[in-house]
């Protein structure tokens, strides 16, 4: 019912707007580990960007690390040496509680101090738990809690809807 | 000893005491997450905040500057609180004083315990009598072990070597007396090095040193052919007064790295050691200063791999969505 390339393609035109509405200059196009390098390699290429993909991982930055613990596979972060002034544009797949964004802006601050940041994502999905929001989207959608998006890539990419069902 | 100490209920680290009864993937987590943290030193900002608001007590009973300043920094890439504290120990009573030691900071409401003791078995000692919710790390104890430093060699080796699968190690010099070789050649057998060489003179071998996995060599000219890694080891000169050794001038000759003894091992050898250094004893200053030596490295190295550590043991066991 999701289909990828639909997605990808609304993604990529609302993301030409917004670059000329926000006038990015020369943008750096950073995905966060793993579904949004996925989604960023697409937008990447479609836009014709030449600067190299920065990549990063969020493992070190999570707010519920106390919680859940590390993530097993985390890998370096992969960005450039200078972040100060720069217009980047953020990529994930999913936008559900914004704590991944949060994360992830945490992070790329440490690096350095971005003229200013746009956030694209395929999906916004229900569930917002912090005042953030993406500013350009593949689409929006309405899930009940128990279900999940599920992005498995990076080649075929493709996207499904899961229910979670509760252990006990 | 129960070396499951280590490891919570879902086998992920608890305390990090010994290389001993650790698995082979575990300590290869170790040198992925260290490699991550290696990557934030192109950060403006070199500092994570997965420890924020965790207090580290560095307790350090027997001297030491490399290993307890990459301690500390390391905890403070992380976000923790860190108090580092130089215990004089006195002969007498330590199993008391040690154990109030460790009650008196408990009541401070520290997360974790960093620990270097002359005694061997002294962070196994606090791991098993300290909170439930601290975590222990060994930072050196006695004779017995040093898993950081063996982590963090084993880090510089993977970046230099790639592989471990194909490598010939030799590591030279007072294994006895050596906590750094202990763990270093379990670490290398657990990762699954063929072939580690021990060299030494008898003296400064343990009785059945073979049972460890390795190989024994009394001369360094036969022992260093076609090697990938040397390990040296500092050479601690109250051995000498032991009679265990004749002499400095007699050891250098026999067992000290030269740069003409180094073109024995393959031409792209590298040479390590933990430090601290005796230059013209153990090894010859045109070597440790040489294009072939990574000692410098290692130092850098042993920040991110007691980031690793440190922030590996602090995950609380619990439900992953």
């Amino acid at each position: 019912m999701l289909k990828i390339n639909e997605l990808l393609n609304n993604l990529d035109v609302e993301l030409k707007q917004i670059i000329l509405q926000r006038h990015l200059v020369d943008p750096l196009m950073i995905g966060i580990r793993s579904g949004g390098v996925w989604v960023a390699e697409h937008l990447h290429q479609q836009l014709g960007f030449t600067e190299p993909l920065g990549l990063l991982d969020i493992s070190f930055y999570r707010d519920d690390f106390s919680q859940v613990g590390m993530h097993p596979n985390v890998k370096p972060s992969q960005l450039p040496a200078r972040i100060d002034g720069r217009d980047i544009i953020l990529v994930d797949d999913v936008f559900y509680t914004g704590r991944t964004i949060r994360a992830a802006l945490n992070e790329i601050f440490d690096y350095g101090r971005p003229n200013q940041v746009v956030l694209a994502v395929l999906l916004e999905r229900n569930g917002r738990q912090i005042p953030l929001s993406p500013d350009c989207v593949g689409a929006r959608i309405t899930l009940e809690a128990e279900q999940r998006i599920k992005l498995t890539g990076p080649e075929p990419l493709e996207i499904q809807i899961q229910t979670i069902t509760a252990t006990v | 000893m129960s070396h499951n100490l280590q490891l919570n209920s879902e086998g992920k680290l608890k305390h990090f005491l010994s290389i001993e009864g650790l698995p082979k993937e575990l300590l290869t987590e170790i040198l992925d997450v260290a490699e991550s943290f290696v990557g934030m030193n192109d950060q403006q900002i070199k500092k994570v905040p997965l420890l924020r608001g965790k207090t580290i007590v560095n307790l350090f009973f027997e001297n030491s500057t490399r290993t307890r300043t990459t301690f500390e920094l390391a905890a403070k890439r992380l976000s923790a609180d860190v108090l580092s504290m130089s215990i004089a120990t006195s002969s007498t009573s330590k199993g008391e004083s040690l154990l109030d030691t460790i009650r008196n900071l408990e009541a401070m409401f520290v997360d974790m315990f960093v620990v270097r003791h002359a005694i061997s078995g002294a962070a196994h000692f606090i791991a098993q009598q300290t909170a439930p919710h601290i975590s222990v790390i060994n930072a050196g104890d006695g004779q017995h072990a040093h898993p950081t430093q063996a982590m963090l060699d084993m880090f510089t080796i993977r970046q230099v070597k790639k592989d471990f699968s194909q490598l010939k190690v030799a590591i030279i010099g007072d294994i006895l007396h050596s906590r750094v070789a202990r763990s270093q050649i379990q670490a290398l057998n657990t990762l699954g090095v063929p072939e580690v060489r021990v060299i030494a003179p008898k003296t400064l071998l343990p009785a059945h040193v073979e049972s460890l996995g390795v190989k024994v060599s009394h001369n360094l000219t036969a022992g260093l052919k076609d090697v990938d890694v040397v390990i040296m080891l500092r050479l601690q000169k109250e051995r000498m007064t032991s009679a265990l050794l004749p002499s400095e001038s007699e050891y250098f000759k026999c067992f000290g790295l030269t740069e003409e003894k180094l073109k024995i091992a393959k031409p792209d050898a590298i040479v390590m050691h933990p430090g601290p250094i005796n230059r013209g004893v153990e090894i010859e200053s045109r070597v440790a200063d040489g294009p072939q030596s990574v000692i410098l490295k290692q130092v850098s190295n042993g920040i991110a791999i007691r980031m690793a550590v440190m922030a590996m043991a602090m995950q609380k066991p619990g439900v992953l969505l």
